[in-house]
């Protein structure tokens, strides 16, 4: 190692990929991974939370973790959004695509996406 | 993308419970449901809990399973990492109550008053990867070090910060340094690491070096810097097989990553480390004897001054910390002498790791900010004794200290309250001791230890630990005098004026401290020929309460020396006749005890 720099650039490629081990972050993101969201395509949308989040850069503010089945399983897959001091948002019937959406415009944004949300959908 | 890390202890104590395997099996559970890119499985150093061990943790959720075995890697993978669904019945019971928010490591009753400094990495990076130490902030202290400051401002720092030695008497570390800094640059100077960790009990260097080895690298090189040397040696015992491979791969690491050999950060500064393999003799933690044996020579220490700070190691000034003191430094010099005086008591600085052992709920590796009671550590950090049993004493310092009675256990735990009550801060083994431990077996135990491994050299240790030793026996046996404690007392004393290294004149503090606390269990074993908690067999019989018997035949069908025949007495209410031992048979293995459930046989 020749320089600080050289340090510098290795400590900010490791740190985002070890921050995820200080433990859940102020916001969660919590997929419905049950047998019913599983089938529903649960698993793309977990998917492209993780991958949405990192490429933000808001991986040591958001943990995105799985939980079993909620019990609405015809709405699946299921996404709750915990922040700390607000009221959970429910995102129900979600794709890959809808996820990229939330992660931009809800965590980034801090702005919910209504019409992904339950409220919306049963409103229609 | 990884959206899971499951981190799973390979520290000694869990892969001694197949901790590799564990690993092993979860990752081939891992691939075959298809999330081979999204879950990385990580092998960490400890984690301190080693009561609990095997011990996993999943991040993000931060769920703690424990006592996990290969069996469930399939169940772990198919319903927490597939189908987000803890496990219960392997989550820690402090998280059981809702296991889908579990509740912060750092807030369980094990972890809340603990302050992890030096063990800050045991447990959280991968101590097999250097990039991981690096995103810790590894490796920033060294070059802080070598680009902004000159060696007299570290070992001002290092001074400042008050920090002793955690490996034994408490020297200051700054002090040591200071006295091997002159002449730099003119005179070839050694810096040696002592991880010839020999207390029964003591772990903590193993588990530093095992979960976190780069940070005694990164120090050993800035200690070079401070004084003005370009070679490092690591003294371990070859018995810490685990400590010596992550050891090899980290200097390898740091070597291709030019952070230890020529010219590091361009700074002209050059500093490399070699490792030596002690054979496990306990007299090598000692430091002149250490230098010897990494020399090629027998392991036997010699008299001082000239101290190492003089001539050390091949004849030249030589610094020697012992790992958890090297473990500090980075971050002394990271965050600042003020961050680090800002834990501890007025002359003890900074944290003290212990390994907590014996009669104790949560076994394992604990680190206190100095000053912490023996209380916090023993009921709320290592949760209790175990059965309701009461806290009888600690023993801390292994051979080299003493016990800490329980009339004594609000102490605050620092170098000098220890001394001052008999015992000494040693490498940190901390040994609970319930009622059902004898006093005089314990310093019978450890002076044992002593006479094993006095090296020979000086004869107050080498024949007086021996005659202790006898006396100590003689009075186990029930053939003791009261005239043997004051022999015991006097031998003591010249044993420890008159031994030449620290082994000798610490040798018989088990049996000062043991004689100053609990002299009353010495002179029942003397006058009474009675053990109060029943554990020197020549001075106790098993005896059957007929009254209780109820003439199952359980003792006699179990005794191995048919020293249990049937009475012609029968007890009011009871239909058979009882059943008495014959003491002179009796061979006092009590297996008779074991199997009476009426517990009609007791110790007297």
């Amino acid at each position: 190692m020749k320089s600080l720099a050289e340090l510098a650039a290795i400590r900010e490629k490791m740190q985002s990929k070890v921050v995820i081990r200080e433990g859940v972050g102020t916001t969660r993101v919590v997929v419905g991974m049950a047998t019913c969201g599983i089938a529903a395509g649960a698993r793309p949308v977990l998917n492209a939370f993780v991958e949405g989040v990192n490429a933000s850069g808001l991986n040591d503010k958001v943990a995105i973790t799985q939980t079993g089945c909620i019990g609405i399983c015809q709405y699946e897959p299921v996404v709750e959004v915990f922040e700390e001091g607000k009221e959970k948002v429910t995102y129900v019937k979600l794709d890959a695509a809808k996820a990229a959406e939330i992660v931009e415009k809800h965590l980034k944004g801090g702005q919910v996406v209504e019409e992904y949300t339950i409220g919306a959908y049963k409103a229609v | 993308m990884i959206r899971s890390h499951v981190l799973i202890c390979g520290g000694t104590g869990c892969t001694s419970s197949k901790s590799v395997e564990i690993k092993n099996a979860m990752e081939a559970e891992i691939l075959a449901n298809g999330l081979a890119e999204e879950v990385k499985v990580v092998m960490t150093g400890c984690f301190g809990l080693c009561a609990l061990g095997p011990i996993m943790i999943i991040y993000p959720e931060g769920t703690f399973y424990s006592n996990v075995t290969v069996a469930d890697a399939a169940e772990i993978v198919s319903e927490h990492l597939l189908k987000g669904r803890p496990v219960e019945r392997l989550v820690y019971h402090e998280q059981k109550a809702d296991v889908h928010h579990a509740t912060s490591l750092s807030e369980t009753a094990f972890y809340k008053k603990q302050k992890r400094v030096a063990l800050r990495n045991c447990g959280v990076i991968n101590p097999e990867e250097i990039d991981e130490y690096i995103a810790m902030d590894g490796y920033q202290a060294l070059g802080k070090v070598l680009t902004e400051m000159t060696p007299d401002d570290v070992i001002q720092t290092i001074l400042d910060s008050g920090l002793r030695g955690r490996g034994g008497g408490g020297f200051p570390t700054g002090l040591k340094w200071k006295f091997a800094s002159g002449n730099r640059g003119n005179v070839v100077k050694y810096i040696g690491c002592n991880a010839d960790e020999g207390d029964p009990g003591a772990f903590m260097d193993r588990s530093i070096l095992e979960g976190d080895p780069h940070a005694v690298l990164e120090a050993m090189a800035i200690a070079g810097y401070a004084i003005g040397a370009e070679e490092g040696y690591i003294y371990v015992r070859a018995e810490y097989p685990i400590a010596i491979h992550r050891l090899e791969i980290a200097i390898k690491q740091a070597r291709e990553y030019g952070l230890l050999g020529k010219d590091i950060f361009g700074t002209g500064f050059n500093f490399d480390i070699h490792l030596r393999f002690g054979a496990g003799a306990f007299v090598c933690g000692e430091e002149t004897a250490l230098m010897t044996s990494i020399e090629g020579n027998r392991g036997e220490p010699r008299p001082r001054p000239p101290f190492p700070a003089v001539k050390g190691l091949f004849g030249q000034p030589t610094i020697l910390n012992n790992v958890e003191t090297y473990a500090n430094i980075p971050q002394i010099i990271l965050k600042g002498v003020d961050w680090f005086r800002s834990m501890g008591t007025e002359k003890s600085k900074g944290t003290k790791v212990f390994a907590l052992g014996g009669k104790i709920v949560n076994t394992g590796l604990v680190e206190v900010p100095m000053g912490t009671t023996l209380r916090e550590v023993v009921e709320e950090i290592g949760g209790g004794i175990p059965n309701g049993k009461k806290f009888k004493a600690a023993q801390t310092g292994g051979p080299s200290g003493g016990c800490i009675p329980a009339s004594l256990i609000d102490t605050p735990i620092d170098y000098d309250n220890l001394i001052a009550i008999g015992s000494m801060m040693g490498s940190g083994g901390l040994i609970v001791m319930d009622e059902d431990t004898c006093m005089v077996d314990l310093a019978r135990f450890f002076l044992e230890f002593t006479v094993d491994e006095s090296c020979g050299k000086c004869t107050p240790c080498r024949i007086g630990t021996k005659r202790l030793l006898e006396i100590l026996d003689k009075i186990i046996a029930g053939n003791g005098e009261l005239e043997d404690l004051d022999r015991l007392e006097e031998l003591s004393n010249y044993i420890k004026s008159a031994s030449l290294c620290g082994l000798g004149q610490t040798a018989p503090n088990p049996v000062l401290s043991t004689l100053r606390y609990f002299r009353d269990e010495y002179v029942a074993h003397i006058v009474d020929k009675k053990c109060p908690a029943g554990v020197c067999k020549s001075l106790l019989q098993f005896k059957i309460d007929q009254d209780k018997c109820i003439g199952c035949g359980m003792c006699a069908k179990n005794c191995p020396a048919d020293a249990i025949s049937r009475t012609d007495y029968i007890a009011p209410g009871h239909k058979l006749a009882s059943f008495a031992i014959d003491t002179a048979k009796c061979v006092k293995c009590g297996a008779c005890m074991e199997k009476c459930k009426p517990h009609a046989i007791y110790k007297d």
